[in-house]
C-alpha cells in the first residue's frame, strides 16, 4: 500500500506528462500482481468498491478523538479524508504492525466483507495502515480520488512498460478487467498478447494531421473528399453481438452518459462519427454548440430531463465494421456508401451522415472553410478517396483544415508562477477586456493563458510582470493596467460561449496568447461587446447545411 | 511568588521585571536573552545580549560584528544570577546553539522552551527536560493532524527521486539555518555522497557548521556561467526557499521543486506552493511530541505561543492540566 500510496502523493503534485508517465511506468514496473492492476483500476477509474459514507468515517474518528480537537484539525486542513489520515492514531497495543499491508489485500478484505462489518473492518485497517496510506485507503473508499491523470495517460504508462503502442492497449482495454494479470504479464514480455472475447472493443480510431502551409499545392483535389469538421467530440459506437459501447476517441467507455443513443443504434456494427446535441438533419433540426453538449459530458448517470434538454445524436464519418466484416481495409467510398446505406435504415432521431462538401478548387474550399453555412462547424475534413481507414496519426490521408480563429486584444490583468520548467517565470496570465460600470470604462477578466507565446516573448511577458506588480496573493500578482499604461495581448481562441461562472458572462474556448502587442496601448484594447457579438447563438439559428449527396 | 509577575508579554516581548531583560524581543533593548539565532527570535540592535556561544556566533555571521554593544556566553546547565533572578540554559534540540531559557525566583521556576523539537537531530544536541512551575511552549505544529514521520523516510524520497529524474536539477527549499545544514547531514547519513550545491546564502552558515564538528560533506557553491546548465542535471542543490521562485532558480535544468518543512504534511499547502516534492521534515515538534513533552514535564501550568495556540490550551484542560494562550506577536511559522 506504501508504494500504492507515495504514487498518488506524488501524481497529484506532479503536473508534467512525462513526468507523471514515468512515475506510473516506474511503479508498474516494481509493484507485484495483484497490487499493480488494482492500481491500475484506481487509477483509470474502474475500481468499485463499497463505498463508505464521510458520517461514517466522521463516527469512527470521534471514537477515539476530542470533538472540539478534531474541528480544529478538520477546519485547519479543509479535507474530510486527509484530516482523518493525518489525526487517526491507532492504540497503543498495536503500534508494532506487522509491516505494510499490501493494496490488494486491502482490495480483497473490502470486497469479501459484510455491509455489516464494513465499520469495523475500516477501523482495522486504519490502524494497521500508515500516514499516507490511510490518506490513499480512504480516498478509494469515499470515492474521491482524484490526482489529474487521465485514462489516456495512464494507459500510455502502460505502452511504455512493454514497449508497445498506445493503440494496442486502447484495443484491449474494455475486454479486460480488474487487476489485469494477463495484461502485465504479456507487457513483462512473460505471456502472449491477451486474446479477447468481447467483440464490441475499441478499435484505434484514424486521426487527421493538420494542413501545413505547402501541404495542398502537390495535392490534386479530385483525390479526396471533403466534409464539414462538426465541433462536438469523436466518439466509437460498437453494437456487435449483443454488446453495445460507446467509445470516446482515447477509448474511455462513455456509454453510461448517453442510454438515448445506445438504445437507439438496432444495427450490427462499428461506426466512427462526432457526438453532437441537438437533432440530426434528417429530423430538420439545428445542431447545438459544444457547451450543450458539456451538459451531457463527464457523467456516469444521466436524468431524464437531460435527456429532454439536451438529446445527443451521432453525425456519421465512416464505418469500422458492418455486421461482422471488417471494412477498414476498404477504400473511403466504399465504407461511406456502406455507411450511407447503414445510416438510412437507423434511427433518424439519433443518427445522420456528414454531408460532403462538393468543391473543385483548393482556393474554393478555402472559401467556404472561412465562411461555413452553420456555426458548429470548426473546419474542414480531407479524406484521400483511396485510403483505408487507419489508426493513429500518419500524414496524407487525412487532413484537418480549421477555421481562422477569432482574435481579440486583450490586457494582461494577473499573473501566476508556471510549474516545472516555468516555475521561476509568470507564465499563466489572467487578461480582460474594456466594459462599463457604473458609467467608467473598467476591465473585466474574460480569459485564462499560458502557451502560444515563445521563449523569448515570456521573458518579456516575465520582466514586465515583475517590474510592473501592483499586488501579491500568494503565487499570484495582480499587474498594473490602466487604460494609458499596461501590456495588450493579441488573444487568439477557437470560440466563444455564454458562462454564468465568469463575471464577465463569456467564456473562451482554448485561448492563448498569439501577438504581443507592444505597439498598442490598454486603451486600444478591444471592449466586452466585440466579444458578445462574437457568441454564436446556434440554439435560434435554424441555419442548414447542404443536403448530403 | 506569582509566575504572571515574573514574566509577562509586553508588545517587545516577554519581558522579566526583576530581572530587566525581554527573551526573545521583537524590538531592540537594553538587556535581552535569545533562545537560538532564528531571525524571528534573534535580532539585531539590543545593547547587551546573552546567548549559547555557537547562537552568539550565528548572530554575528549574520549581522556583523556590531550586532549590539556587548555579549555575555550562557553555559548550558549554569545558573546565573541577573537582578534578583537566576536564569539557565538547557538544550532545546531546536537547530545548533538554540536553548530553552530558565527563569527563577522566590522557588518559583519559568521554562521558556523557545522552539524545540525531540526527536534526533545531527546538527544540534537533543532538548532536556526541565522540571518547573510553568513551562512556556511554542506551538508552530499545535494540532493532533501533524505526525511528523521519520526523517529518514524523507530523504529516501528524495533519493528516489534523484535516481528516477537524473536529467532534472533537484531543487530542495530548505530554511538557511538549522534545516539547510540538517537536510545536507541526513542525505550524508543515508549515504549520498556526491557534491551538493548550495545558495549563497547558505554557505558562511554551513561553514560555520563545519568548524563545529558537523560534517556536511562536499559543498560547492550553485554558480556556474548559463552556458553549461547540464552540469546540473541530477545534482541536488539547496537553497532558501524564496530564492526557487526567483530568477536565480533559472539556471537549473527543468528542476524539481522541493521543499522541506512540517507543512509539507498538508497537501494543499504543497500545491499551493507549487512543490512537486514534499520533504516533511520540520525542527519543531509535531503533536505527539508537544504532548509527550508536557507528559514528561509535568509543569504546575502551560502557556502555550506562537502558532495554533487553542488546540493545545484545549487538550491540556482535557487532561486537568491548566493552561492559556500567551499572545506574543512577531514570530513566524516555520519556513513562511
Amino acid at each position: 500500500m506504501r508504494a500504492f500510496a507515495e504514487l498518488l502523493d506524488r501524481l497529484v503534485l506532479t503536473p508534467q506528462r512525462n513526468a507523471k508517465i514515468k512515475l506510473m511506468t516506474d511503479y508498474f514496473r516494481a509493484a507485484p500482481d495483484p497490487d499493480r492492476g488494482y492500481a491500475l483500476a484506481a487509477i483509470a477509474g474502474t475500481l468499485t468498491l463499497k463505498t463508505v459514507k464521510p458520517n461514517v468515517l466522521r463516527q469512527l474518528v470521534l471514537e477515539r478523538m476530542d470533538e472540539v480537537l478534531f474541528r480544529y484539525s478538520y477546519d485547519y486542513v479543509g479535507d474530510l479524508a486527509e484530516t482523518i489520515s493525518l489525526v487517526w492514531e491507532p492504540p497503543a497495543e498495536s503500534k508494532t504492525t506487522t509491516g505494510d499491508l499490501s493494496l490488494g489485500t486491502v482490495v480483497h478484505q473490502l470486497e469479501t466483507a459484510g455491509r455489516t462489518n464494513v465499520h469495523g473492518l475500516v477501523r482495522d485497517l486504519l490502524d494497521q495502515l500508515e500516514g499516507s496510506s490511510r490518506f490513499a485507503f480512504l480516498k478509494l473508499i469515499t470515492g474521491g480520488l482524484r490526482i489529474g491523470v487521465s485514462a489516456r495517460l495512464v494507459k500510455q504508462a502502460l505502452a511504455n512498460l512493454g514497449n508497445v503502442d498506445i493503440t494496442e492497449i486502447e484495443t484491449l482495454w474494455h475486454g479486460l478487467s480488474m487487476p489485469y494479470v494477463p495484461l502485465f504479464q504479456w507487457l513483462d514480455g512473460k505471456a502472449d498478447k491477451p486474446e479477447l472475447d468481447m467483440p464490441a472493443i475499441f478499435h484505434a480510431v484514424m486521426l487527421a494531421t493538420p494542413v501545413g502551409d505547402n501541404d495542398l499545392a502537390s495535392l490534386d483535389p479530385k483525390d479526396f473528399a471533403a466534409e464539414w469538421k462538426w465541433d462536438g467530440i469523436r466518439v466509437q459506437l460498437a453494437n456487435l453481438a449483443g454488446t453495445r459501447r460507446l467509445y470516446s476517441r482515447s477509448g474511455d467507455d462513455i456509454s453510461g452518459a448517453f442510454p438515448d443513443i445506445l438504445e437507439a443504434a438496432d444495427f450490427e456494427g462499428i461506426i466512427d462519427g462526432e457526438l453532437l446535441v441537438g437533432g440530426t438533419m434528417r429530423t430538420n433540426r439545428a445542431t447545438r454548440a459544444f457547451s450543450d453538449l458539456q451538459q451531457r459530458l463527464n457523467r456516469k448517470t444521466v436524468t431524464r430531463k437531460m435527456l429532454e434538454e439536451y438529446p445527443a445524436f451521432i453525425r456519421g464519418y465512416d464505418l469500422l465494421f458492418s455486421g461482422g466484416r471488417d471494412m477498414r481495409p476498404e477504400n473511403f467510398l466504399t465504407r461511406r456508401a456502406a455507411l450511407s446505406a447503414l445510416i438510412e435504415k437507423a434511427a433518424p432521431s439519433h443518427f445522420d451522415l456528414s454531408p460532403l462538401v462538393p468543391f473543385s478548387s483548393w482556393e474554393e474550399l478555402d472559401r467556404l472553410r472561412k465562411d461555413p453555412p452553420d456555426p458548429v462547424i470548426e473546419g474542414i475534413m480531407l479524406k484521400r478517396l483511396d485510403s483505408p481507414y487507419t489508426s493513429g496519426r500518419s500524414k496524407g490521408p487525412w487532413f484537418k483544415w480549421k477555421r481562422e480563429p477569432y482574435n481579440v486584444d486583450a490586457v494582461l490583468m494577473y499573473a501566476q508562477r508556471g510549474h516545472g520548467k516555468r516555475s521561476s517565470y509568470y507564465s499563466d496570465f489572467t487578461f480582460g477586456v474594456w466594459t462599463k460600470d457604473d458609467g467608467k470604462d473598467v476591465l473585466v477578466p474574460v480569459g485564462k493563458a499560458y502557451f502560444g507565446f515563445t521563449d523569448a516573448e515570456l521573458e518579456v511577458l516575465d520582466r514586465y510582470v515583475r517590474n510592473n506588480t501592483v499586488e501579491r496573493f500568494g503565487p499570484v500578482r495582480s499587474i498594473r493596467a490602466e487604460a494609458g499604461h499596461g501590456f495588450v495581448v493579441e488573444v487568439a481562441f477557437e470560440g466563444i460561449n455564454v458562462s454564468s461562472r465568469h463575471k464577465s458572462g463569456v467564456a473562451m474556448r482554448f485561448p492563448r496568447i498569439s501577438r504581443l502587442r507592444t505597439d498598442k496601448l490598454p486603451q486600444d484594447a478591444d471592449r466586452l461587446e466585440t466579444l458578445l457579438a462574437m457568441i454564436g447563438q446556434p440554439e435560434t439559428n435554424l441555419a442548414q447545411p447542404g443536403e448530403p449527396i | 511568588m506569582k509566575p504572571e509577575t515574573l514574566l509577562y508579554p509586553t508588545p517587545k516581548g516577554l519581558y522579566c521585571e526583576k530581572g530587566g531583560f525581554y527573551i526573545d524581543p521583537v524590538q531592540p533593548v537594553e538587556r535581552a536573552l535569545i533562545t537560538h539565532g532564528h531571525a524571528d527570535h534573534a535580532r539585531a540592535g539590543h545593547s547587551h545580549v546573552m546567548a549559547t556561544r555557537e547562537t552568539l556566533d550565528i548572530m554575528r555571521i549574520r549581522y556583523g560584528d556590531a550586532f549590539c554593544t556587548s555579549t555575555q556566553e550562557a553555559i548550558l546547565g549554569a545558573r546565573t544570577p541577573i537582578g534578583d533572578i537566576t536564569a539557565s540554559f538547557h538544550p532545546a534540540g531546536h537547530v545548533l546553539g538554540s536553548a530553552q531559557i530558565a527563569v527563577e525566583a522566590n522557588g518559583t521556576r519559568i521554562v521558556v522552551s523557545g522552539d524545540y523539537k525531540r526527536r534526533r537531530d545531527p546538527t544540534c544536541l537533543a532538548f532536556e527536560p526541565v522540571p518547573c512551575d510553568v513551562f512556556i511552549t511554542e506551538a508552530t505544529f499545535g494540532l493532533p493532524v501533524f505526525h511528523h514521520p521519520d526523517d529518514r523516510g524523507e530523504i529516501a524520497k528524495l533519493l528516489t527521486s534523484l535516481k528516477q529524474f537524473p536529467e532534472r536539477a533537484h531543487l530542495v527549499g530548505a530554511y538557511s539555518l538549522g534545516k539547510a545544514q540538517r537536510i545536507i547531514a541526513l542525505m550524508r547519513e543515508a549515504g549520498y555522497d556526491a557534491p551538493i550545491f548550495i545558495h549563497g546564502a547558505l554557505a558562511r552558515l554551513c561553514d560555520y557548521y563545519e568548524s563545529e564538528g558537523i560534517g556536511l560533506g562536499d559543498l560547492r557553491p550553485a554558480t556556474i556561467d548559463a552556458s553549461d546548465k547540464q552540469s546540473f542535471a541530477g545534482a541536488v542543490v539547496v537553497g532558501p526557499p524564496s530564492a526557487f521562485a526567483d530568477k536565480w532558480a533559472r539556471r537549473f535544468p527543468d528542476p524539481v521543486p522541493i521543499f522541506a518543512s512540517g507543512w509539507m504534511l498538508v497537501r494543499q499547502r504543497a500545491k499551493q506552493r507549487g512543490v512537486e516534492l514534499p520533504m516533511i521534515i520540520s525542527d519543531h515538534s509535531d503533536w505527539p511530541e508537544l504532548i509527550a513533552t508536557i507528559g514528561e514535564i509535568k509543569p504546575g501550568e502551560v502557556w502555550v505561543t506562537h502558532g495554533r495556540e487553542e488546540a493545545l490550551v484545549r487538550w491540556c484542560q482535557l487532561q486537568g492540566i491548566a493552561a492559556r494562550p500567551l499572545h506574543l506577536v512577531g514570530y513566524d511559522d516555520e519556513g513562511e
